[in-house]
């Protein structure tokens, strides 16, 4: 219990003193997982809307694959990313490991398929409310893609957050392809493992609620950005 | 949109539909023609909404075939299709009833909406969600996303089970407005009292087959099969 009280007092400590060093792996933490949600989600919400809409062989075996790729171990990830990126590798002439640059990669690779499965699975719903309808009104497969995913946009937006949520939390992939390089690479997950390691629990737990709290406000801001939960007008 | 080169007749030549083995319906063959409101009528079962589904292209038939005297891709696009249940997009009052035009990319989409929207009485509520709309408005709403693009053919499957009579009757002047508008109406229905108000001819359906086409007063008025002589006696239909 003292523990986790030094850790409240340590990370209320870091916040009022505006400690530069925090306030920089917290913009580190936000621009990795923020920019990996982004792209993650162009990638997987068309992709979710495009599974949910066609009719193709293999269709079956395709969504049970997206849906064992959500379980896809982080550290199993990086490890991939990690070869591919070194120097050795196939993509290792960028230069890219070590750099928040991986990180992204890696985290792309771990919440895509999660977000194109919730994405799937909603549009799926809604289309086989809209079928009729889309048909009847002789809609093209891309207006009804897009009906859909505009309709279906709270849904989505669960699913993009679902993805943050993995992300900004994920630590095992962005340590192995970044390195946890102070003033580089660093964010409050390997931060957090670096203290720990290091036995500064006060810190690292001080850590912790900053990234638990950074995660809630991000969820806050974009609900109430999207105007979700509100009911009568749209 | 009300075309030139009329859309009808449309013929159904020997359409047989069946659904996990069961035959919905028995080769029918029918026409449909003229600027009034055919009803299709019959008891529970009978494939009158299935009838109305394969007309449209929304049932896969097993033989026979359905031709305007339009090519299909064209005739699609003139006709409209209102749901038993109404299928209510996740947008508001004025988007649900602009959609059609927006698919269309036509111009003035939300106006032409919002001018829908106070004819049926859903002025006040355009920006509201359209699902918090009661049972009658959406079928109202349904009805005025169907007619905003003025199609040749509307076809409405039973759009006013379950209303009240106001909102029967509010449903009925919209269609009939629609008819002498120059919208062909094809629809089914139920309520007896509502095909003598509106039907000018009646197609009677019964266990996927068709016992009778004919002009709606002698159809109430001297059914020629004992089936369609007990459906409107409110009998049980063999």
């Amino acid at each position: 219990m003292n523990d986790i009280w030094q850790g409240v007092v340590a990370a209320f400590r870091l916040v009022v003193t505006l400690d530069s060093g925090l306030f920089e792996i917290v913009l580190r933490s936000l621009h990795v997982t923020l920019t990996a949600v982004v792209i993650a989600s162009l990638i997987g919400l068309p992709l979710g809307a495009w599974l949910a809409v066609n009719r193709f062989r293999f269709r079956r075996a395709t969504i049970a694959l997206l849906n064992a790729l959500m379980g896809l171990p982080p550290v199993v990830v990086g490890l991939i990313v990690y070869i591919i990126l070194s120097r050795s590798g196939p993509l290792g002439v960028f230069g890219l490991l070590f750099t928040p640059t991986a990180m992204i990669i890696a985290q792309v690779i771990i919440i895509t398929p999660l977000i194109a499965s919730i994405s799937h699975q909603a549009i799926r719903d809604l289309w086989a409310e809209y079928h009729d309808l889309l048909i009847s009104l002789n809609t093209t497969r891309v207006q009804r893609i897009k009906t859909l995913i505009w309709d279906a946009r709270r849904s989505l937006i669960t699913a993009s957050l679902a993805g943050f949520g993995r992300a900004i939390g994920e630590v095992g992939a962005i340590m192995i392809v970044g390195g946890n390089i102070d003033h580089l690479t660093r964010v409050l997950t390997t931060a957090i493992a670096l203290e720990t390691g290091k036995g500064d629990f006060a810190l690292a737990l001080g850590l912790g609620f900053i990234l638990i709290t950074l995660a809630v406000a991000v969820n806050m801001a974009i609900h109430s950005f999207s105007k979700t939960e509100r009911t009568g007008r749209w | 949109m009300v075309t030139e080169k009329s859309i009808l007749p449309l013929r159904v030549n020997n359409v047989t539909v069946s659904k996990r083995d069961k035959l919905i319906l028995n080769n029918i063959t029918t026409e449909i023609r003229g600027s009034g409101i055919t009803v299709i009528m019959g008891p529970n079962g009978a494939g009158k909404t299935t009838l109305l589904r394969a007309m449209h292209g929304l049932e896969r038939i097993i033989s026979g075939k359905i031709t305007w005297n339009l090519k299909q891709s064209e005739a699609r696009g003139q006709q409209a299709f209102v749901f038993q249940t109404p299928i209510i997009l996740r947008r508001s009052v004025l988007n649900n009833i602009a959609y059609p035009l927006h698919v269309r990319k036509a111009e003035n989409a939300l106006a032409l909406a919002e001018q829908w929207a106070n004819q049926i009485g859903l002025g006040t509520s355009l920006e509201l969600n359209a699902l918090f709309l009661s049972g009658g408005e959406k079928q109202k709403l349904a009805i005025a996303r169907a007619l905003i693009c003025k199609p040749d053919v509307l076809f409405l499957d039973e759009p006013t089970t379950n209303l009240d009579g106001q909102s029967t009757k509010e449903i009925e002047e919209v269609l009939l407005s629609a008819q002498q508008r120059g919208t062909k109406i094809i629809m089914t229905t139920h309520n007896l009292g509502q095909a003598k108000r509106l039907a000018s001819d009646v197609i009677f359906l019964n266990q996927g087959k068709l016992y009778e086409q004919t002009k709606a007063q002698l159809f109430f008025k001297s059914p020629k099969t004992t089936q369609a002589k007990a459906y409107i006696q409110g009998d049980i239909v063999e």
